[in-house]
């Protein structure tokens, strides 16, 4: 049995398609859900306040559902765009930006799911603070979508790029691994994000005087913990543009593969670890104002040392793309 | 594509490397945030003994932190002396 370049192009968009689409329903489904339960909770401790928890859930939800939709529209291109380039590099690109979207999208999802989910819970311990809550909502899950953005931006441009100039290998392990690098270095900090943000929602309602130096912990500390999906994101456009050297032998190849993967994976430990920090910081500050200067200088430390291993997997993913 | 003994092994060094400190990165990430978010937590219910709880947090870290050092000197075993 032999089957023509063609015929894998095609096979290797169903199953981008299928990754993509599968892998990213993943998290949004549970950050929906989490919203969803939480609302509900919300009614029925203060069953007056139901229309406007109703309207905050409908909205919170709309936004975790962004990364499971980035998922379809990569998944539907996969299905629908052919592309000029008919090289075998392109199977790689296609299982690439699959696994990226779909791998991207988990985190974020269900991150996206906690403000709104901890939005629904404050409108109804604290019905003053609705129009406050939405906003900190809005702001806090649209920053737990950046990392899937992150996986969208490389998705696409790997579906859009014409590799077909470059020589096979190493080239197909490099769009393979840039996929990896950017997709599952967004699981760790759109979930962490997510934490953050759930966190500051609950400090505003609990404490309204406490809203704006919340806000500003939480930004801050949305900020340090998306840094990992950052370097996710840099390691993949390295191997996306970077043009590598035609070889027979499989180790530069490997090479660049591990290079994606170590990158990817070593992401999600710390944007876990640090939006747990972070959690813990914008709750304190949410119930002690006084200190937050004090609590703010121990959540940055706290960070900084969570993402020494972060920063290990960067040095090591460099290596491995310049140095062997 | 000619693929011969070394190669393979060669290339199973840089993958395993790769794998080594990306994986090896997940746990004491976890654990340090959650150490960092514990002291927060204690200096916000006593914010007199910020600088004991800080330094706690600190050396836990530390500790924490040495499985992320191993899996680092792995993978740069792996990358530079195998």
């Amino acid at each position: 049995m032999s089957y023509d370049v063609k015929t894998w192009i095609d096979v290797a968009s169903f199953v981008g398609a299928g990754l993509s689409m599968g892998l990213g329903a993943i998290g949004t489904a549970i950050g929906i859900g989490y919203t969803g339960a939480r609302a509900t909770a919300a009614m029925s401790r203060n069953p007056e306040m139901s229309g406007e928890i109703f309207k905050t859930m409908l909205i919170g939800q709309a936004i975790a559902e962004t990364a499971a939709i980035f998922a379809l529209v990569v998944a539907m291109m996969l299905l629908f765009i052919k592309s000029p380039d008919i090289s075998y590099i392109r199977i790689a690109v296609l299982i690439g930006a699959g696994l990226c979207m779909g791998f991207g999208a988990i985190g974020s999802g269900v991150g996206g799911g906690f403000p709104a989910g901890e939005a629904c819970t404050g409108i109804a311990r604290q019905p003053a603070m609705a129009k406050r809550l939405n906003t900190t909502m809005l702001v806090g899950s649209s920053i737990c979508q950046t990392p899937a953005i992150f996986a969208l931006v490389t998705a696409l441009i790997l579906l859009f790029s014409n590799f077909s100039g470059h020589p096979l290998s190493p080239t197909w392990a490099a769009v393979l691994g840039a996929g990896l690098a950017c997709g599952i270095a967004a699981v760790g900090p759109g979930f962490g994000d997510g934490l953050v943000a759930g966190a500051c929602c609950e400090a505003v309602a609990r404490q309204p005087s406490a809203a704006t130096i919340a806000t500003t912990t939480m930004l801050l500390g949305m900020a340090v913990t998306e840094t990992t999906a950052i370097y996710g994101l840099l390691i993949s456009f390295i191997l996306m543009f970077k043009t590598f050297p035609a070889t027979d032998a499989l180790a530069p190849a490997m090479a660049l593969l591990g290079s994606g993967l170590c990158m990817g994976i070593g992401a999600i430990g710390p944007g876990i670890g640090e939006g747990l920090t972070a959690y813990s910081a914008v709750g304190q500050v949410g119930k002690n104002q006084g200190n937050s200067a004090e609590l703010i200088r121990v959540m940055l430390v706290g960070q900084a040392v969570s993402e020494s291993t972060g920063i290990y997997s960067l040095v090591i993913a460099l290596i491995l793309i310049f140095v062997v | 594509m000619a693929i011969e003994g070394a190669d393979i092994v060669k290339a199973a060094a840089f993958l395993g490397a790769g794998l080594s400190m990306g994986i090896g990165a997940i746990g004491p990430g976890v654990g340090e945030g959650m150490a960092a978010a514990k002291a927060c937590e204690a200096i916000g219910k006593n914010p007199k003994e910020a600088g004991l709880l800080t330094r706690t947090m600190l050396v836990g870290q530390a500790v924490s932190e040495s499985t992320g050092i191993y899996s680092l000197v792995i993978a740069l075993l792996l990358l530079f002396v195998v």
